[in-house]
């Protein structure tokens, strides 16, 4: 019991036990099923809420820590190991909202076999909350590939057309990847003398750098295999091949999961693991990591604005997007790696809300092209209030969150000793032109200009209390962080400054 | 000075109401304007943004009271990531209390004026029910600019400065779904596009010029960053040019300048009122201000401060030629805002920062007055061209027959004659063109002069631009007074053109007279350099010159000629209709160019935008589709794996001798693939399983080997 009770425990495994009221609800039975569901989701919601409430905000360690010997095999010990601080703490909570309101906005835009589609859901809940949370290796590398399986099946059973083809894609490409780190992880647990706890092989890995029992091009190696499997999660350029794919494919709610919160489960891989565990390796890679974020930056934004497909054009976005948040981490600074922390957060609010948005219209529309769009406004002003604060959050408007993040990540940037130029900074701020010429371009060829196809030939309405419902969370915590960030850089400021000052800079 | 030493002796503790009076303004409009008639719509939103005046007022009185000293009122906490350490800090200046008093001043008689306008524009629009709409993103103009204006830091000023252009955006696309002659059209939505797009550009200059400011300055808030510049100076003065020059770029991006000047003109889609407001009066002077409030800064680099004042005045020349060769009474009046916008950042570049500031108050009053009464001339057409076109048309026909035939409200050609339709209209127009043109006394005269004067005397170039730039701006508002309100009307609706409603002379009757009585804020007689003593308790080492005859009768003597030569071509012989300008035959190929606006937007379009969209569709189709999407990953990982798994388990290779342990790979390969191929039709469990299986199984084995 004492076990189950545990704060981080408990807001891990809680929507299993959703899961296991479902599975005895009669599949024809779609509300009580939904309302189960979201209820699970909602009490998640709340625990994760009174977990933060017990965190400490001024503490730079893991808190709150479950911790248990699970597998002992000949000399190693293999823990099941939770634990938060304020790297992750912030992006567990945004899991719980964004998990609680794709719930919501599945609503009515799933009605085949949504028994399954909701145990799928919550066991991937499951997954993401494990992800941000195990500190032995072993076991995040579980959660990792565990988050794989329900994705997959929310794809390829409720996504579009192409939908067989997307999830396997993007099963593969994630798997290929992971496989690398697992050779890592194996490698690193040999040499630090058979533990995966984090830790653990953080009080011993600098003296295997120092003697030499791990090689400097071992430890780049190391970096290398680690930062695959992550890079391929964010995507960073050029292996963002699977995103298209996936995200149009996807229902909606997968989508926002998807873009929301499985993307910042590669950057904060990045967070937790690569810079911490391989610092030399770190500092060494910091000027070509800043190089692929800022092609990234460009290069997403730009194929971006050349989409004919709504949710494509998001989809892209992404690339763009992440690219800031991998600028920020590897300027390796205050400013920088808080902005990109922050920016986690905010780009699963506002993409999240973007693909909310985009689904709901989509739901009465059933096009995404842009081609049929325009005027919107008129028919669906609440909808276009909604999407102008999206968008423009999106954009990185001050007073909004986008910008809290945008613009620390550049100043950290600009001046990162570990990236050493500010041109890098400097060609990634032509990234909030570009940002504004395809979120204008959406915005405009949606809700503004004559009346489209979509109004001609549908009655539109204006969004439902349900939908309202559903954004306002996001709303709410769009305006919070950019008129009022000081407590989300309070929450993380002690856990950034002891992983920077653990850096040989 | 901090606000606790200072609370008692002042009004200090209202400063968060300049903000907020307008977001209780916007809130209420927001939730219920739809609810509420059009009276207490128009009612609430220009208390809230009288009230915002008010506490302007009393701001500068209590800085009048302190000797001009700053206060900063502290409201809360903002960004706090490591060295970066800013606050929400209201700055009250006298820098700062001067433009709260321009912008809630001017703005809150436009919001009056708009109530009138509003209320017909709608109408003649067929959407009442955007009324509202229109008064809740004006307050949240203000707001943003309020936040502009009072902020302490380069980053809580950049905050009002892109909050500015959101309502921009918002407001040139206000008829989002229409053109300049209402027709269904992307036109209006596309200029609110081209003027976000065009002033984020700028944005990244000033972006940069923070970061640099952060770096080498150590802070961001004005007094810690100027403090710094001087010593920075000694040690990298290439930081400190860098970064007057981004800033500059900025400034080009708000403030209509060289070479980011091509949104303005298109900004005219916005209802009048914006016009006057956003796109005369307040938000596009904001680069001015920059400037100004850098001043410590920019004092620094002389060699700067030159490319400023040449990009300022190669604005102001360039710009006013343009205004001469149209025809839309509003798009004369934006070139000819770009150009006086030239005048004033020619000013601050040669650091004659108060005749810069000067010229910003006198340019507010009258340009403001000038869109207003352009405005005015537009309704009255309008409503000259309803009446009409109700009188004419033969009764059953149908409503939209009457929308079927295309007619400009806006279009010089169009009027005529308004002179006597429209009295009120004509006086004030008056009034705002000589203002504009610099004749004595009104208040235009004495903020340009100050400006020729100070320029005439540091950089000579500088001064004969201008000069030429004056001469050229009192003559195309002479051809425009000549076309709108004298001859004979060229059209049934300049014929039939009514008089606007006193909710918009009044404010119109006041405009005029600040335009008239405006100079004397500065008079350059000694003991009335009133503006100048004001400003110098903010920005330090101003000077103020004592009256230079010379000057001014040379830019009065230019002034009155141009006039004359405008009588001469335009008033002399009143142009008939469907005549086309007499300048047209004399100037040729270069009235072309005024007309085309020297084909700056076609460059732009062939150089920089055409090129963007190619590169975009070429990565996106190409590049990341077909070739690394299709090719890459389709074609050759997954073609290729499918290859080589059946390469190996091909009889022929197999038996020249592959060997077991090959052979055993190649079973696997094809159980894999078969996997695969299964997967593809729909039994991917079995793989996903399957796969999870082999890495536990391989986990397994090396942990217990």
């Amino acid at each position: 019991m004492e076990f189950l009770l545990q704060p981080l425990t408990l807001v891990t495994f809680f929507p299993l036990l959703g899961v296991f009221v479902i599975a005895f609800i009669n599949a024809e039975k779609k509300d009580a099923i939904r309302w189960t569901a979201l209820i699970t989701a909602l009490a998640t919601l709340l625990i994760s809420f009174w977990a933060f409430a017990q965190f400490d905000k001024t503490n730079p360690n893991l808190q709150l820590e479950a911790k248990y010997a699970w597998i002992r095999v000949a000399d190693w010990n293999i823990y099941y190991y939770l634990a938060v601080d304020g790297l992750s703490i912030l992006l567990v909570l945004l899991t719980t909202l964004l998990s609680a309101i794709s719930i919501l906005s599945a609503w009515s835009a799933v009605q085949e076999r949504v028994k399954e589609f909701m145990i799928f859901f919550l066991l991937l809940e499951v997954g993401m909350t494990g992800v941000f949370l195990a500190q032995d290796l072993f076991l995040f590398y579980i959660f990792w590939e565990f988050t794989l399986v329900p994705m997959y099946f929310i794809i390829g059973i409720w996504g579009g057309p192409r939908r067989i083809y997307s999830a396997l894609k993007f099963f593969l490409y994630t798997m290929a990847g992971s496989i690398l780190m697992l050779l890592a992880i194996i490698y690193l647990g040999v040499q630090a003398q058979n533990t995966f706890n984090v830790p653990e092989l953080l009080a011993r890995l600098p003296q295997l750098y120092a003697s030499g029992q791990i090689s400097p091009t071992a430890q780049m190696l190391l970096f290398v295999a680690f930062a695959l499997s992550f890079a391929i999660k964010v995507p960073m350029w050029p292996l963002h091949s699977w995103l298209p794919d996936a995200h149009v494919e996807a229902p909606t709610a997968g989508s926002v999961i998807l873009a929301g919160v499985l993307l910042k489960m590669g950057t904060y891989g990045f967070l937790r693991f690569n810079i911490p565990l391989f610092p030399n390796a770190t500092i060494q890679a910091a000027p070509w990591m800043a190089l692929l974020a800022t092609i990234g930056i460009l290069y997403g934004a730009a194929v971006s604005y050349a989409q004919a497909d709504i949710k494509k054009l998001v989809a892209y976005s992404s690339v763009s997007h992440l690219g800031f948040v991998m600028l920020g981490l590897f300027a390796l600074n205050a400013e920088g790696v808080s902005g990109a922390i922050l920016q986690m957060v905010n780009h699963g609010l506002s993409t999240g809300a973007l693909f909310l948005l985009i689904g709901m219209v989509y739901e009465q529309t059933h096009t995404r092209q842009f081609s049929d769009y325009g005027g919107l406004w008129k028919a669906m002003p609440i909808f276009a209030v909604m999407m102008l604060i999206a968008v423009f959050s999106s954009m990185g408007l001050p007073g909004l969150n986008g910008f809290v993040g945008e613009f620390t990540i550049l100043l950290g940037a600009f001046g990162s000793k570990a990236i050493a130029s500010p041109w890098y900074a400097g060609f990634s701020t032509l990234g909030v032109i570009l940002a504004a010429v395809y979120l204008l371009y959406l915005f405009q060829k949606m809700f503004l200009g004559p009346d489209g196809k979509v109004i001609t030939e549908h009655k539109l309405k204006d969004l439902n209390w349900r939908e309202i419902v559903t954004m306002i969370p996001l709303v709410v915590f769009i305006f919070w962080i950019g008129l009022y960030p000081k407590p989300f850089f309070d929450i993380l400021a002690p856990a950034v400054e002891k992983l920077l000052s653990a850096l040989p800079l | 000075m901090h606000l606790s030493e200072t609370m008692n002796s002042g009004f200090y503790y209202l400063a968060p109401l300049l903000v907020f009076a307008p977001l209780v303004g916007l809130l209420i409009n927001g939730f219920f304007g739809k609810y509420l008639s059009e009276k207490v719509v128009g009612a609430i939103a220009s208390l809230a943004s009288g009230t915002t005046f008010l506490v302007a007022v009393l701001l500068a009185h209590s800085t009048a009271l302190n000797h001009g000293q700053v206060v900063q009122v502290p409201f809360a906490a903002w960004i706090h990531a490591g060295g970066l350490q800013l606050d929400w800090t209201f700055r009250v200046d006298t820098l700062s209390t001067t433009m709260m008093l321009v912008v809630s001043g001017v703005g809150t008689l436009i919001h009056i004026y708009a109530i009138g306008y509003m209320h017909e524009d709608v109408r003649f629009k067929h959407d009442e029910a955007r009324f509202s709409r229109f008064f809740v993103f004006l307050n949240l103009f203000i707001l943003s600019m309020m936040i502009l204006v009072s902020g302490d830091s380069y980053l809580m000023l950049f905050v009002g400065w892109e909050g500015v252009g959101l309502c921009s955006f918002l407001l040139i696309g206000f008829w989002y779904e229409l053109d300049l002659l209402s027709l269904p059209s992307w036109s209006n939505s596309n200029a609110a596009k081209k003027a976000f797009i065009t002033s984020r550009i700028g944005d990244v200059g000033f972006l940069i010029a923070m970061f640099l400011t952060f770096w080498h300055f150590g802070s961001l808030q004005f007094d810690a960053a100027f403090q710094a510049a001087p010593s920075v100076a000694q040690v990298s003065p290439g930081a400190i040019t860098a970064i007057t020059l981004f800033m500059l770029l900025g400034v080009a991006g708000k403030s209509a300048q060289i070479p980011l000047y091509v949104w303005l003109p298109d900004a005219m889609a916005g209802p009048t009122p914006v016009s006057a407001l956003i796109h005369a009066a307040t938000m596009v002077t904001a680069g001015i201000y920059l400037i100004a409030r850098s001043a410590p800064v920019y004092s620094l680099v002389p060699q700067a401060q030159y490319i400023v004042a040449l990009v300022g005045a190669a604005t102001a020349l360039f710009a006013a030629t343009i205004a001469v060769g149209q025809y839309d009474i509003k798009k004369v009046l934006a070139y000819s805002t770009i150009s006086q916008l030239g005048f004033m950042v020619a000013a601050v570049g040669s650091g004659a920062f108060v005749a810069g500031m000067f010229h910003l108050i006198t340019h507010a009053f009258f340009k403001a007055l000038l869109f207003l009464s352009a405005g005015s001339v537009i309704l009255g057409i309008e409503r000259g061209h309803h009446t009409h076109a109700h009188h004419a048309e033969p009764k059953g026909k149908k409503k939209k027959e009457e929308h079927a035939e295309v007619f400009d409200p806006g279009d010089m050609r169009n009027m005529g004659g308004l002179r006597k339709t429209m009295p009120t209209t004509f006086w004030v127009y008056v009034v705002g063109t000589l203002a504009l043109a610099g004749i004595v006394p009104f208040s235009g005269f004495w903020s340009k002069d100050e400006i020729l004067l100070e320029t005439s005397l540091h950089y000579p170039l500088i001064y004969w631009l201008l000069t030429a730039a004056a001469f050229f701006t009192a003559f195309y508002m002479g051809r425009q007074i000549w076309l709108v309100f004298f001859g004979e009307p060229r059209s049934d609706a300049a014929k039939h053109s009514q008089e606007s409603p006193p909710v918009m002379t009044i404010p119109l009757i006041v405009l005029a007279a600040l335009s008239l009585l405006g100079g004397a804020l500065n008079l350059p007689f000694s003991g009335f350099h009133n503006l100048t003593h004001w400003l110098s308790s903010t920005i330090s080492g101003v000077e103020s010159l004592p009256f230079n005859w010379g000057v001014a009768g040379m830019s009065t003597l230019l002034a009155v000629l141009a006039l004359v030569v405008s009588w001469f071509l335009y008033g002399r012989n009143p142009l008939k209709e469907k005549q086309i300008d007499p300048l047209k035959k004399p100037l040729g190929w270069a009235f072309t160019g005024m007309e085309n606006k020297w084909f700056v937007d076609e460059l732009y379009r062939a150089v920089v935008i055409g090129p963007y969209e190619r590169l975009a569709a070429f990565l996106a189709d190409a590049v990341d589709w077909k070739f690394w999407h299709d090719f890459v990953h389709d074609t050759l990982i997954v073609g290729g794996f499918n290859g080589l798994t059946k390469t190996l388990l091909d009889r022929n290779v197999d038996q020249r001798g592959i060997d077991a342990f090959f052979n055993s790979w190649g079973a696997f390969a094809e159980w894999l693939s078969a996997n695969l191929r299964k997967a593809q039709n729909g039994f991917i469990r079995t793989y996903a399983l399957a796969t999870l299986l082999g890495v536990v199984l391989i986990l397994g084995y090396l942990i217990l080997k």
